[in-house]
């Protein structure tokens, strides 16, 4: 019997007394009975002791983060995450606890969520945030699918090439059985500017992201005229790091912006679970996916948090419903609004700072390695396109020789890239890791 | 104790900090003026560690959760979330590693995931198993665009519509609408099965497929399942099963030998990774040979020449759903989960899921009428229609139980069964537990006759009592505004008043 079950024998005999039965299998007369009871081939049970030295195995099998120098980002970021957040997230409260639909007894994680919703606000200039999705990518996609149906008639999105691929590749598979067309990276050179110049009374929506894949911060003002000029929306897929310093979709008065939360005290955690960031301006607050908390009163007049706006959902309004998302990522929202809180104002914006010059001092230092250039001459953040005088899998190999988890490799995604890398620095690599780096690019 | 917090703003002063950062060690570079941000992050918190330790502490005891409480929530299977798993998800070689860092540094949660997309595949009857989709409902999502792509695949373009059933979750439905798919409704006859005659009349050229819940969501196997599976093979479409409920037949029986050719594993309810408050979860999905060239992709495989694993993206796949790989931290948790009872202590959870359930069944339906009266699976559902007190209501009842320290059940679903209770107790409860919630539901049902107000009144115990949903609504504040909030408060200073 399993430690995870409760009953003793007695209770079992006790209560299929009571229940009318003989046996326990009796109680699975519905199941067909050629097909009941299958043979299940399974591993055999380990005790806790050999499960954990079964997952040092694994585990250690990995590269990570505390055993190497990681100079990888593409859309999963090595930032700080401090100590407490954690202990705030193994709060039995909040991770064993469900979906907050009795509030009387869910008021903890409701006003989590009211003050994730609160600080996505602030640090991103929009009116409204919800309580979380999937993730970067699959928020991407629903914010495509939002402006979609937010403006009658219009069924194309431009997405631009420097828009992650990941993201482009999701929005595809998502948006495969709607007859929104998507369309802008045919040439995988056009720039945002270029495109936002192309749009027409067909188009519902333009993407941009901003640290775009490559690291380059684009002025969104612009971009965000010629979109409405157009009569469409402006989606901005944001940094959340780098809003600490930089534009906000809110100052540049985007309709609709996204966001991977990860870098906000998430951790790398192999690629999830992550943190969807979902954000838009008032005018579109009954279309957006996914739940909301909102402040009320309880009857005795006392302060109290709920979740509202709840026509828009699934279990609500079924096959009417904005998105069919049920389960999000709270925890994950969480974590992220501990780590802004422990931050504040100086934390967001001296990590910001961090990252910023140390990606400078890298990039600076590389240019001037023989054989070695860096790509584009605009403003960046955290990431920038280095040139190699090698195939880039030959760099990362000697890379890893020094302990050195190198880029990510441009040419799977953008072949006219060649021999191109995406390093990415955030304050997690010191001057002495860059260094090293620098050290061994030199070979 | 009272547990009250203000919202975090209010305890906010300017200058503190609550991180210890490291000092700028390298050259600063020039800042690009015309892109900084005008603001200066105003209105963002400023509290130090302890403070902000504090704060989510005393708010986190406000919370209901799986060890503080029975949480009898049906259809959400919250079970105990063992330690270990914690402790899993947070080595290093797991919490820490990039997702990009290629197949050569991640063989070994390669592995874990190959392992992981077996047993899921073999618990399944499937032929295959993506751990990509982030949620049951993301998984649905997947299996409705895979239908859509097999039958395309073949030329078979004139299926436009997919069958739901009246009972069924509300993400059936919305998933099949966000694919393009018209939804076609299929009542439930008296014993809470798919309703075959009113099935036949659905089906047509045009359906594409049938998402069904087995168990349902009223608790119950599908008698019919082999025929419904049948008919809607014979004419032409697919079989989508929605695993919300998979806990209750783990070694029982595998959806794939009753026709499913799709499913989704909610791993957040059968495999006991935590709820976290309405996420992170996890919905892997399975299928059979025929749908597998069509699953979203990378997928963990054995290599060709033995060495080790590797990504390989299925012929025909739809592409990608999410992000990465899927929800990481929460497959290590399954994997641990599966490994720890092995095919027999599954079969155990799913057996002692179901005695619990009919134990708690039998023992209230006297005085809350069963919707169904047939032995049920995992969970009972119930009706809040009690003799002798005709004003009692579902909802009272269940506010009345966070009285008595229990999570209230899932209510007012199923939306075919009125007045619904559904109880959902779970595996991991003790017969002490069920009987300590047994005597306190027969204890509401006699305050029910004697003084309804008790009900009405309830919850009387908790931080804050019954809300203002309806002024949420109508007058929403989605983010903190002082003054909008100082303005509420006003107004509860006078409803208190008043009282």
């Amino acid at each position: 019997m399993s430690h995870y079950i409760s009953l003793t024998d007695a209770d079992r005999a006790a209560m299929l007394k009571a229940i009318g039965v003989e046996q326990i299998d009796d109680l699975f007369a519905d199941v067909p009975a050629e097909v009941r009871f299958p043979e299940v081939q399974l591993p055999q049970p380990m005790s806790e002791m050999a499960i954990r030295r079964e997952l040092a195995a694994l585990s250690g099998a990995n590269a990570d983060a505390a055993k190497q120098s990681i100079f990888l980002g593409a859309g999963a970021y090595n930032h700080f995450v401090p100590s407490a957040v954690d202990q705030i997230l193994r709060r039995a409260e909040f991770y064993t606890a469900y979906t907050p639909y009795q509030p009387e007894v869910s008021q903890g994680t409701l006003q989590a969520i009211f003050e994730y919703q609160s600080m996505i606000c602030r640090l991103t200039g929009m009116d409204v945030a919800n309580a979380s999705h999937y993730d970067g990518g699959t928020a991407l996609a629903e914010a495509a699918i939002m402006a979609v149906a937010s403006l009658r008639g219009r069924r194309k999105v431009v997405v631009p090439p420097s828009v992650n691929p990941q993201y482009r590749a999701i929005i595809r598979t998502l948006l495969q059985g709607t007859e929104i067309e998507i369309v802008g990276d045919e040439n995988p050179e056009a720039t945002p500017a270029q495109l936002a110049a192309q749009l027409d009374s067909s188009t519902a929506a333009l993407i941009v992201q901003s640290p775009d894949f490559f690291g380059a911060l684009h002025d969104l003002r612009p971009l965000v005229e010629q979109a409405h000029a157009a009569g469409a929306l402006l989606i901005h897929h944001f940094d959340p790091i780098a809003l600490a310093l930089f534009q906000t979709p809110g100052e540049a008065r985007a309709d609709i912006a996204t966001a991977e939360g990860q870098p906000l005290g998430g951790g790398l955690g192999f690629g999830g679970p992550y943190l969807g960031i979902f954000t838009s301006s008032e005018k579109y607050m009954r279309k957006l996916p996914g739940r909301l908390t909102g402040a009320t009163l309880d009857v005795d007049g006392k302060l109290a948090y709920v979740l509202t706006l709840r026509a828009r959902e699934q279990d609500i309004r079924r096959e009417t419903a904005t998105s069919n998302i049920c389960t999000n990522q709270a925890l994950m929202a969480l974590a992220s609004t501990v780590y802004m809180a422990l931050m504040g104002r100086q934390g967001l914006r001296k990590v910001a700072e961090l990252c910023y010059h140390r990606a400078h001092y890298a990039a600076a230092q590389i240019a001037t390695i023989p054989g070695f250039s860096v790509r584009g001459d605009g403003p960046f953040f955290k990431e920038f396109v280095v040139q190699c005088p090698q195939p880039v899998a030959q760099i990362n190999a000697r890379l890893l020789e020094r302990g050195i988890v190198g880029g990510y490799d441009l040419a799977q995604d953008y072949p006219h890239l060649g021999d191109a890398m995406l390093l990415c620095v955030t304050e997690m690599n010191s001057r002495e890791d860059i260094d090293a780096l620098l050290d061994a690019l030199r070979g | 104790m009272d547990t009250y917090q203000p919202p975090i703003f209010e305890l906010s002063s300017p200058g503190k900090i609550g991180v210890n950062l490291p000092e700028a060690d390298v050259p600063v570079a020039a800042l690009p003026a015309e892109l900084l941000r005008q603001d200066d992050l105003a209105g963002m918190p400023e509290l130090t560690e302890p403070e902000v330790i504090r704060h989510y502490t005393r708010i986190s005891q406000r919370n209901f959760c799986i060890d503080t409480t029975f949480y009898p929530l049906g259809s959400c299977t919250m079970k105990y979330n063992p330690k270990l798993h914690e402790e899993a998800a947070r080595l290093p070689g797991f919490a820490a590693a990039h997702p990009l860092q290629g197949e050569q540094l991640s063989q070994g949660a390669l592995r874990l995931m190959y392992e992981l997309q077996r047993d899921l595949a073999e618990l399944s009857g499937f032929d295959a198993v993506s751990l990509q989709p982030a949620a049951g409902a993301q998984g649905e999502l997947t299996g409705i665009l895979v239908f859509r792509a097999y039958h395309q695949d073949r030329g078979d373009t004139a299926r436009t519509e997919i069958l739901v059933p009246n009972a069924a979750h509300g993400t059936n439905p919305a998933t099949a609408a966000m694919v393009g798919y018209k939804v076609v409704e299929v009542k439930s006859d008296e014993r809470g099965n798919v309703d075959i005659a009113d099935l036949k009349a659905k089906l047509s050229p045009r359906t594409a497929g049938m998402m069904l819940t087995n168990p349902n969501t009223v608790g119950l196997f599908e008698e019919n399942i082999r025929e419904i599976s049948q008919l809607v093979h014979a004419a032409g479409g697919l079989m989508y099963g929605d695993g919300a409920n998979f806990n209750a037949i783990l070694g029982i029986v595998k959806p794939g030998e009753v026709g499913f050719d799709f499913m989704h594993y909610n791993l957040h309810k059968t495999f006991t990774t935590p709820h976290g408050g309405g996420g992170p979860g996890a919905g892997a999905v399975g299928c059979s040979a025929a749908l597998a060239p069509f699953l979203p992709g990378p997928r963990a495989a054995k290599r060709a020449d033995g060495q080790g694993y590797a990504w390989e993206t299925p012929a025909k796949s739809i592409g990608r759903v999410k992000t990465f790989w899927g929800n990481f931290g929460m497959l290590v948790r399954a994997w641990v989960y599966i490994r720890t009872l092995g095919a027999q202590g599954l079969r155990e959870v799913s057996e002692v899921a179901v005695l619990n359930a009919n134990y708690v069944r039998v023992k209230l339906q006297g005085t809350y009428p069963a919707a169904y009266d047939r032995i049920c699976m995992h969970e009972a559902v119930l009706k809040g229609q009690i003799e002798g007190a005709p004003e009692a209501r579902t909802l009272d009842i269940a506010k009345r139980l966070i009285d008595f320290g229990y999570h209230p059940p899932t209510v007012y679903f199923p939306l075919i069964v009125p007045e619904a209770l559904m109880i959902e107790p779970t595996e991991t409860e003790s017969k002490q537990t069920l009987d300590s919630f047994i005597e306190a539901m027969l204890a509401i049902a006699d305050e029910a006759r004697r003084d309804i107000e008790i009900l009405h009144q309830a919850p009387v115990t908790t931080p804050v009592r019954r809300l203002d949903e309806v002024r949420a609504a109508r007058q929403p504040i989605l983010s903190y505004n002082a003054e909008k909030i100082a303005k509420l408060r006003a107004e509860g200073e006078a409803k208190a008043s008043a009282k």
